[in-house]
């Protein structure tokens, strides 16, 4: 395991491995002294072309817990702008001898550049780019799926603590929303089908790409006939960036009271839901769009909680990469 | 050695070519003009240089209706003189320039200035694009009269990187240029449906999350320039089709009569987007790299005759245009000194297209679309102006960017094997590539 670019790249031995490594980094993380020694003496640079406080916070957090010394390069000067080029960024980092490079960026594909261009040879996290992927969070849905549901499933290995070494065989996803512009479903798509769940994608026409019936889910226009006939066990509410409803005769839905009529999980909509259904939601919301804040603060949902996730995935994800089993070098994960 | 004292230029003797691909005979060169063709073997050399050709295929000299050269503004990716020395590489004897210069060709000075530069240069005919809008933008036409008036005698307009979408100015754009037989070249892309583009839109875009370039975009706006060129009684010419949808609109107009011609590039003729997948921005061309399926209709139709040319869209860039952010980089790849490999490869070997099908669609068809056919693009015949290629059809080569004539780097095909390679060529009877490798003017008679 040498980068971590996309959730497309894991095998399903893969990503039930960095799984319940995160199970293990989990159950450090109750300690008193949460702090593992592992990682002593690493350097882990967050390069960020684009804001994300949130994410950046978790891999910063994930890196400290395990003992790396942290670098946080905020590098919004993109070479649109005339800022320092991607290449001199990366050499840049390979100067100062980073051993792991966590990239958040705006274009799809720069951490396969980063990765595969030759200008660095540390490894490569992918913490979301462009429209394309975000890994680390897929893992961290995946798993926070895997600890609520996994023994609903046929994947539970007689009925472990979390669903440690199970996959997610015979679960039903639903992920609502902005599926076009979102790196969160395309991970999500390809590590849930990894994982044995079935997942429908529920959107408005306009906000599905072209191409979509060749990638491993269904497509639904309708979210009440998903959550009627099809009956998820996880609803994955995606947000919706306000950019998407202006712009006149280019907007995606006619306004935000549309969107909510027909895709956003109101009280109604969650009443509707399963007993043990669970509603995820990546963040930032956006509480009375695709979300209400019933839904959002009902005991269903386990927002809160994938963010404490995020932070064990992220450290598993590290671990493997900068601590993993040297025998596995050079093999992608 | 004997030297013509009205021309200056050496005489030669190609020796067991093959005109057209057909059977060996020996050409005699001199006076810049195709002087004699024999029975192989009978020529006279006494005094000629001899270009041992046998096997070899002679080719009109190619001529490109689509190259960018950069100059003005962009010397630093290609100028006139490296450009079309590339393209002698590559075995044209005229190209076309296109017309986004900085400043824009929109004048009788900037195309009178590419005219002079490509004739000082002296590798190959250079023929200014000139753009139909002022500054491309698409709101007023150019002075296209002044354009065509002018020495450097502009016949083909366009405004190729954008395209003139709005139909009222297209409509008048393609009335005004048939008071000279000028055409209009359209680039084919309607902007809306392209805001942010990246690349094709389909299945791999949706995968690889780049913002896509649907086809319709490049189909909306062929279809309703066939339909003002046939309602106003004018040419067209569509630069770089890119999909099946286009062939088929193509097909549809040339049934009706509509006078329209239509362009493919090499790399339309091979490369599919799925080269997006490694995010290497060499892959990042306006219109997209498209589907296998639009390869191989591009292909039938380049075969039956609905694509009429085949023309580079030869576009370098410079290094730090292309290594960067896909999203971040420029559009375009070099193509003057792979085109003829690659349609040999696509076309020639696959036998679709015969040399002399060749020579029709990368010489004769661009010449008279270009209305330059009075010296270019014309029959291997004594008498001609001896512009020529000689082709080693047997030969194979392996692209390196880095070896190239050209200024830039950016060809798609580095590490490719093509097959073909252009041994010799003749400009007006001077030699500006000999053995595969450029001859800089005045050079030759001291040989």
């Amino acid at each position: 395991m040498k980068h971590l670019l996309s959730t497309a790249d894991l095998s399903k031995q893969e990503a039930v491995g960095l799984l319940d490594t995160a199970a293990q980094m989990a159950a450090t993380q109750s300690r008193e002294i949460k702090k593992l020694p592992t990682l002593r003496g690493r350097t882990v640079v967050n390069l960020f072309f684009e804001d994300s406080t949130r994410t950046r916070i978790s891999f910063e957090t994930a890196a400290k817990r395990l003992s790396a010394d942290v670098i946080n390069f905020s590098a919004k000067g993109s070479s649109v702008s005339k800022g320092e080029s991607l290449k001199d960024t990366a050499l840049t980092l390979h100067a100062m001898g980073a051993d792991a490079v966590v990239v958040r960026h705006w274009a799809s594909g720069a951490p396969y550049q980063l990765a595969h261009a030759g200008w660095l040879d540390a490894a490569v996290l992918n913490a979301g780019d462009g429209t394309h992927m975000h890994p680390t969070q897929a893992l961290l849905d995946a798993y926070t799926i895997r600890r609520h549901l996994a023994v609903r499933g046929s994947g539970l290995p007689g009925g472990a603590a979390d669903g440690v070494g199970a996959d997610l065989a015979g679960l039903r996803v639903a992920i609502v929303g902005d599926v076009l512009h979102s790196r969160v479903a395309r991970a999500n798509v390809a590590l849930l089908r990894t994982l044995g769940a079935e997942v429908t994608l529920v959107a408005p026409p306009t906000l599905v790409p072209v191409g979509v019936e060749t990638w491993p889910c269904r497509t639904s226009y309708d979210l009440d006939a998903t959550l009627d006939d099809w009956r998820p066990d996880a609803v994955m509410m995606l947000r919706v960036q306000r950019e998407r409803m202006s712009g006149g005769a280019g907007a995606f839905f006619p306004s935000p009271l549309e969107y909510s009529r027909y895709y956003g999980l109101d009280a109604r909509r969650l009443a509707r839901l399963a007993d043990h259904a669970i509603v995820m939601h990546p963040g930032p919301m956006n509480r009375g769009l695709e979300i209400s804040a019933e839904a959002a603060d009902s005991d269903k949902a386990v927002i809160v909680e994938q963010v404490a996730n995020g932070i064990a995935v992220r450290m598993a994800a590290l671990y493997l990469l900068m601590a993993g089993d040297s025998s596995a070098e050079g093999n992608d994960l | 050695m004997s030297t013509d004292p009205t021309t200056g230029t050496t005489t030669y003797v190609l020796r067991g070519a093959r005109p057209l691909g057909g059977d060996a005979v020996d050409v005699v060169l001199a006076g810049g003009v195709v002087a004699e063709i024999t029975a192989a073997g009978t020529a006279r050399v006494d005094g000629a240089t001899v270009v041992e050709a046998a096997d070899h295929v002679l080719l009109p000299g190619l001529v490109d209706l689509h190259t960018h050269l950069r100059e003005p503004g962009r010397e630093d990716a290609e100028t006139v003189a490296s450009g079309t020395r590339a393209a002698a590489v590559g075995g044209f004897t005229a190209v076309h320039a296109m017309a986004n210069t900085s400043p824009v060709a929109d004048t009788a000075g900037v195309v009178e200035q590419v005219h002079r530069l490509g004739e000082q240069a002296g590798w190959a005919d250079v023929h200014p694009v000139g753009a139909v809008t002022v500054g491309l933008d698409g709101v007023r036409l150019a002075e296209l009269g002044a354009m065509a008036d002018s020495a450097a005698r502009v016949r083909v307009f366009s405004d190729d990187g954008r395209c003139v979408h709005d139909p009222v100015l297209m409509r008048r754009a393609l009335e005004y240029v048939k008071a000279f037989d000028g055409v209009v070249a359209q680039h084919a892309q309607e902007p809306r449906l392209t805001e942010g583009a990246q690349m094709n839109e389909g299945v791999v875009s949706s995968q690889v999350g780049l913002a896509g370039w649907p086809a319709v975009a490049e189909e909306a706006i062929i279809a309703r320039d066939v339909l003002l060129a046939e309602h106003v009684g004018s040419r067209l010419h569509v630069c770089h089709l890119s999909t099946a949808g286009s062939v088929e609109i193509v097909r549809w107009a040339k049934s009706r009569g509509i006078d329209v011609t239509a362009e493919v590039t090499p790399h339309h003729l091979v490369l599919t987007d799925e080269l997006a997948r490694t995010y290497d921005p060499t892959y990042k061309v306006n219109p997209p790299l498209r589907t296998a399926a639009d390869v191989e209709a591009v292909r039938q139709g380049l075969a039956d005759g609905t694509i009429d040319i085949v023309a580079t869209d030869h576009a370098p860039h410079t290094r730090e245009d292309k290594d960067c952010e896909w999203g971040a980089a420029a559009f375009g790849m070099t193509g003057l000194e792979t085109a003829l490999s690659v349609v040999q490869q696509t076309m020639v070997d696959t036998g679709l297209l015969s040399w002399a099908d060749v020579a029709r669609v990368l010489s004769a068809n661009p010449a008279r679309i270009g209305r330059v056919e009075a010296t270019q693009g014309r029959p291997i015949a004594v008498g001609e102006p001896a512009n020529l290629t000689l082709v080693d059809p047997a030969a194979t080569r392996t692209i390196d960017g880095a070896d190239q004539a050209t200024a830039s780097a950016n060809t798609p095909f580095r590490g490719h094997e093509l097959p073909g390679r252009v041994v010799a060529t003749f400009l007006r009877g001077r030699a500006t590539v000999l053995d595969g490798a450029p001859v800089e003017a005045g050079v030759v008679g001291a040989r």
